[in-house]
Formats: structure tokens, C-alpha cells, sequence
């Protein structure tokens, strides 16, 4: 950055002498220092115009910092605006199917385009309970890492492993979608199924949850792949928020002769409880607006015929990805608009509830990727 | 039994769930990776990135959707930057106290994890719907809308890491507010910012949701922004989903190049914000 005119704004003085106290760090000695110091300022005297009025310089100033602040905050406003710009377009946009189907669209099933009678009622519970599983599954799985990078690991080993599980956080859902349906699923319906069905399958209630033929893709198959997605962010946030319990708390229980899981359990998660919740639900936000991987594995039909977690469902998002493109600009598409339309508002809802219970704990997200 | 044997075991066995849940984390990056080498490796070859998208049945490359998804993702973020960085300054600098940067703090945070595909939507109702066509311009928009939280949230973080004395001492010394943020403080937080563009890069660059009904995809190359736009992540989707053995074998290379992509910025933007830091 040039200096200018170091007599007329006293502050460019603190640059000059930033500049020469950087180079003292180096070799110079102090006075070589000073002398530095006074050539700088010298030749930004020379380079410069006669000195102006300092009462203009002084509104031009305060003009620029107006301006400024005009600019940054029209932008934050831009972002605000952005979010009820969602609302209100999605809202027009599926005007027609609000005004048609009222509030049955939820619990309706019929989906028959030709027909134009639509019912929102399986891809809501394909979303629902794929994003169920996977939290089944996320955040046990979660709690170990975060209990691990916190507690178990050497201190050498807890950077390359947090950063290993951000990592999964990093692959695009694209490429978890096609290595869910080609290699994920081949190999679970071979395995894991068979051996799901032959073990809770034979219960009395479960068993239900556990029929059928093991197809490999499927609701349970997105809620796996789901769940291996929004580990990392689980995770994420329990370590970090287990990492503000005062050791003071954590050592006191050490000291009266309690294991590391006696600590975790019975001192560090009550804690960090509000924190815990709000990772679990933003987990849960990332699950259900999940597109790409679950649109690969979900099954894509519009039939449900049993509660089993085996059959092949449909989740809003994937209902949209396949269909909106060949949609109908009319009923059809604002039908789907309306999908969309709620499930932005059920993200809107757990996220918002996610973000309130972190913020208790004054805790931020971290990284946006995990 | 007695308790504290009771106790030992207990604890021992919890450890080792933490020690087998850390171990399937790693495990499934692994397996992922590992998957995703092996099956897009076959694939690469001079011709995947001198050739286009072919028809099935024809030789190809993924040329036009290489070069289609960094004009996209490149113009995202040279729009979305700039916003980014200046809200971000209005939250860290201006907006600590007051509704105003509350609420856009909260909104942003809830932009920063909503659905891709509900934007992509969104575009589509007023872009795309509007104007009559897919198009790369509506691409970018959907890219940007992405962008711009994430670079938001890094901004303001970032900022807020830096020393006040710094901005008192500036102030003290008679700097106006805007030359303060310009020449002290965001030149203090500059690694942290460009960590948290290139987290951005490395998230857009492989969105397939919101492009799909924005700049759709484009088998032919075009570098008209006006028209449909081919990019990576929806041709490989197309090509996933199709029944075509050599399509699926060019979408295997075209995740590979994705997923490589993408982590080789991630990592480089922690390593590089790791060392800034020190």
C-alpha cells in the first residue's frame, strides 16, 4: 500500500512505524531503524501534493466511511432478503397446488401425474425416515469419534483424524450416490440384508421394519448413506463442544477416582447437553435436504405398500430431482414447487432450532464444511 | 464382581466402541476412496480431457463438462466473494450489536446448511422461468446463492480472531472506520478469508442439486452462458444413471477428478491456513 502524506493523517505514521519495527525484527539496529523510519516518511513528504485542507480531507474521509458502511450492510440485507425471496418465490410458484390440494397435499399418498392429483404423503416419509436412520446410526458413531478425539486419542494423532472425518464431510454427494448404488448397495443387499431379515426380521414388532426382499436399494440403504454423510458434522460439533467443559469440572471428577467414561458420561455430556442437541439437529437438517446420494439409492417409486425399511421409496428431494425437469409447467410442477416449498420449511425449522441451542453454548459451527 | 472391577469394565468397553466408532469413520473415507480409484482410474486417459461428451456407444471425453463446471464455479465465486467478504465485514465490524446483524447472522447460518436443491429451485422460479431457458447464467446464480453463506460465516469468524487492540490502535491514530477494516483488520484475517473461499471452491464444485434445473447440461461444448451449460457433477449423473457400460465408465473418471479435486483443496486450504497461523 503507498503511504501518502504522513503530516497530513497522522496515522499513516503508525504505518510507517509498523513498517520499521518489522525490519528491526530482522537485522537493523534501532537507529538504522530510525533512519529507515525517516526516509520512509521523507520520501512520502516529497512524493506527495502540497498538503490539502484538512477539514476536506477530514468530510471525504467521513464520506468514504459512509459509503463503506452503506455497501456492507446493503449486502448483509442482501443475504437477508435472499431468504424470504425463497419463501415468497416457492410460495407463487406452487400457488396452484396450495389452492387445489389445501393442507390434505401432507397426508394424501396419490402421486399420478396424468391425473393431476398429487399427495406429498410418501416422499415426506421417505425424507423422514431415511433422515431417522441415518441419525440411528450418525450419532452413536458421532459420540465415539467425538469421544475419541477428546479423550482417547494421542495428542499427535487427534489433528490427522479430526481432519480424516472433516475430509468425509468434503466428498461431494455426487460421488456418494453413485458409489452408494453401484458398489454400497450390490454388497448390502448380499450381506447385511439377509442377515437384518434373519436377525430383528424374526422379532414379533421390528420384524415388520426387516421383510421383504433385499433389493440393496431402498430406504434403509439411504438412511446408511445418509448417516456415513452427516457423521462429520455431528461429530464436529460434539468435539468441539466438548472441548469447553472446564477441565476444571472433568479434573475434580479424575481426582475422586472416575474412569474416562464415568467423566464423559456423567460430567462432560450433561454439560454440554444443549450443544449436543443442536449438532444432533443439524445433522438432521443436512440429512433431509440431502439430494444427490439419496436420489441415486432411495428407489425413486411412489408406491409403499409396507412399512418395511427394505422397499424402495421416494424422499422429497429425490421426488424433485428426477421429476422436475420433465414436469408440466402446471399442476405437476407446482406440486413439486410445493415439496420444496416444505421442506425448506422443515430444514428452516430444525436448523433455526439447532442454531438457538448452540448459541447457548456459545458455540459457532465451526468450519463450513464440518 | 466387585463394583470398581464392574466400573473398569464398563469404562474398557467404552473405549473401545469410541476406538471401533473412530475406526468405521476412517474406514468408510478408506473404502471410498479407495472404491472411487479403482473404478475411475480405468477411465483416465488423454482423451477424457480432449474429447467431448459422447453419444453411447461412442468413443469421448469429458472435455465440455471439465471446462463447463470451472467457468460455472469460477464466475460463483468471483461474484460471490466480494459479497461475501463485505457482509461479512458488515457482521464482524458493524453489526456486533443492533437486530439488524443478528438476524442476518441467524439467516445466514440457516442458508449456509438448507438445502442446495431448494436453490436451485428458486433460481429456476425467478431466473430460469422468467427469461424462458436453462442457462449458465442461472447456473452461476445458484452457485453464488451457495457461495455466499459459507463465505459469510468464514469472514466474520475470521475477523472476529483479530485483537481489538488493533483496531484501537488504529482508530487512535486517526484512521476512518473503512480504511481501519480495509488495511488492518482484513489484512490481518486474509489467510483465514481465503481458507474460507477456497472451502466454498471445493463445495460448489461438486453441487449437482441446484444445477440441475438451472444450467441443466449441455452435450455438446458451448461456452455461451446463455445457453444450457455442460458441467461434471449432472452429466455425471446423467451417465451414472444410464444403462450404457462406457457412460458409467466415463462418470466413474469424471467422480474421480471431482473427488480428487476437491480434497486436494481442502487439504491445501487447511495446510496453508495451519502455517498462516503459527
Amino acid at each position: 500500500m503507498r503511504i501518502r502524506g504522513a503530516y497530513q493523517r497522522p496515522y499513516f505514521i503508525f504505518k510507517s512505524t509498523a513498517r520499521t519495527v518489522r525490519c528491526d525484527r530482522e537485522t537493523m539496529s534501532l537507529e538504522a531503524v530510525g533512519a529507515v523510519g525517516q526516509r520512509i516518511i521523507e520520501l512520502d513528504v516529497m512524493k506527495n501534493t502540497p498538503p490539502e485542507d484538512p477539514a476536506a480531507n477530514a468530510r471525504r474521509s467521513q464520506l468514504k466511511d459512509r459509503l463503506f458502511f452503506y455497501v456492507v450492510r446493503g449486502l448483509a440485507v442482501l443475504t437477508l432478503l435472499t431468504l424470504f425471496g425463497i419463501i415468497v418465490s416457492l410460495v407463487v410458484a406452487s400457488w396452484p397446488s396450495l389452492q387445489k390440494f389445501g393442507l390434505s397435499f401432507l397426508w394424501t399418498s396419490d402421486w399420478n401425474a396424468p391425473a393431476e392429483k398429487f399427495g406429498a404423503l410418501i416422499p415426506i416419509y421417505g425424507t423422514l425416515v431415511s433422515s431417522l436412520i441415518a441419525l440411528v446410526i450418525a450419532v452413536p458413531v458421532s459420540f465415539g469419534i467425538a469421544l475419541f478425539l477428546t479423550e482417547l486419542s494421542p495428542a499427535w494423532l487427534r489433528r490427522p483424524l479430526g481432519t480424516a472425518i472433516e475430509l468425509l464431510a468434503a466428498i461431494p454427494s455426487i460421488v456418494y450416490g453413485m458409489w452408494g448404488l453401484l458398489v454400497f448397495a450390490p454388497l448390502f443387499a448380499k450381506y447385511v440384508q439377509p442377515a437384518l431379515a434373519a436377525t430383528f426380521g424374526r422379532l414379533p414388532l421390528v420384524g415388520e421394519l426387516f421383510a421383504g426382499p433385499p433389493l440393496g436399494i431402498g430406504l434403509l440403504t439411504a438412511g446408511v448413506i445418509l448417516a456415513i454423510m452427516i457423521i462429520p458434522f455431528i461429530a464436529a460439533v460434539m468435539r468441539d463442544v466438548f472441548e469447553v467443559t472446564p477441565p476444571l469440572l472433568k479434573e475434580s471428577a479424575y481426582g475422586i477416582g472416575a474412569t474416562t467414561w464415568e467423566v464423559v458420561w456423567k460430567i462432560v455430556l450433561p454439560y454440554t447437553k444443549v450443544g449436543v442437541v443442536g449438532g444432533i439437529m443439524l445433522g438432521l437438517g443436512r440429512a433431509l435436504g440431502e439430494t444427490m446420494a439419496v436420489t441415486f439409492v432411495i428407489g425413486n417409486t411412489n408406491l409403499l405398500n409396507s412399512v418395511s425399511l427394505f422397499s424402495p421409496g421416494n424422499s422429497i428431494t429425490s421426488a424433485l430431482a428426477n421429476e422436475f425437469s420433465e414436469a408440466d409447467p402446471g399442476l405437476h410442477s407446482a406440486a413439486l414447487m410445493e415439496l420444496a416449498l416444505i421442506l425448506f420449511l422443515i430444514t428452516f425449522l430444525v436448523l433455526a432450532f439447532s442454531k438457538l441451542l448452540l448459541a447457548k453454548l456459545k458455540i459457532n459451527e465451526g468450519s463450513p464444511v464440518g | 464382581m466387585t463394583i470398581v472391577q464392574r466400573r473398569k469394565w464398563i469404562n474398557r468397553l467404552a473405549l473401545l466402541m469410541s476406538l471401533v466408532a473412530m475406526s468405521f469413520g476412517i474406514f468408510c473415507l478408506a473404502w471410498i476412496l479407495f472404491d472411487v480409484l479403482r473404478l475411475g482410474i480405468d477411465g483416465i486417459s488423454l482423451s477424457l480431457f480432449t474429447k467431448m461428451t459422447p453419444a453411447p456407444g461412442d468413443d469421448g471425453g469429458l472435455l465440455n463438462a471439465i471446462v463447463g463446471s470451472f467457468i460455472l464455479c469460477g464466475l460463483a465465486t468471483l461474484i460471490g466473494t466480494p459479497i461475501g467478504v463485505l457482509a461479512g465485514i458488515y457482521l464482524a465490524e458493524y453489526g456486533q450489536r443492533g437486530w439488524l446483524g443478528g438476524v442476518t447472522r441467524f439467516i445466514n447460518d440457516i442458508l449456509l446448511s438448507a438445502p442446495s436443491i431448494v436453490l436451485g429451485l428458486f433460481v429456476y422460479a425467478v431466473l430460469v422461468a422468467k427469461t424462458g431457458g436453462f442457462s449458465g447464467y442461472a447456473g452461476v446464480v445458484a452457485l453464488t446463492l451457495i457461495v455466499v453463506p459459507v463465505v459469510v460465516r468464514t469472514t466474520e469468524n475470521m475477523l472476529l480472531l483479530v485483537p481489538n487492540g488493533m483496531r484501537e490502535a488504529a482508530f487512535a491514530l486517526g484512521a476512518p472506520k473503512y480504511h481501519v477494516i480495509l488495511s488492518v483488520t482484513m489484512r490481518t484475517a486474509r489467510a483465514g478469508v481465503l481458507t474460507g473461499i477456497l472451502l466454498a471452491v471445493a463445495r460448489i464444485a461438486g453441487e449437482t442439486a441446484p444445477l440441475l434445473f438451472t444450467a441443466l447440461s449441455n452435450q455438446f461444448w458451448s461456452l455461451d452462458l446463455g445457453q444450457p451449460m455442460a458441467n461434471l457433477p449432472v452429466t455425471i449423473f446423467k451417465f451414472a444413471m444410464s444403462p450404457f457400460s462406457d457412460w458409467q465408465k466415463l462418470a466413474w473418471a469424471g467422480v474421480l477428478l471431482i473427488t480428487l479435486g476437491v480434497l486436494l483443496i481442502n487439504i491445501i486450504a487447511r495446510v496453508a491456513f495451519k502455517e498462516e497461523r503459527r
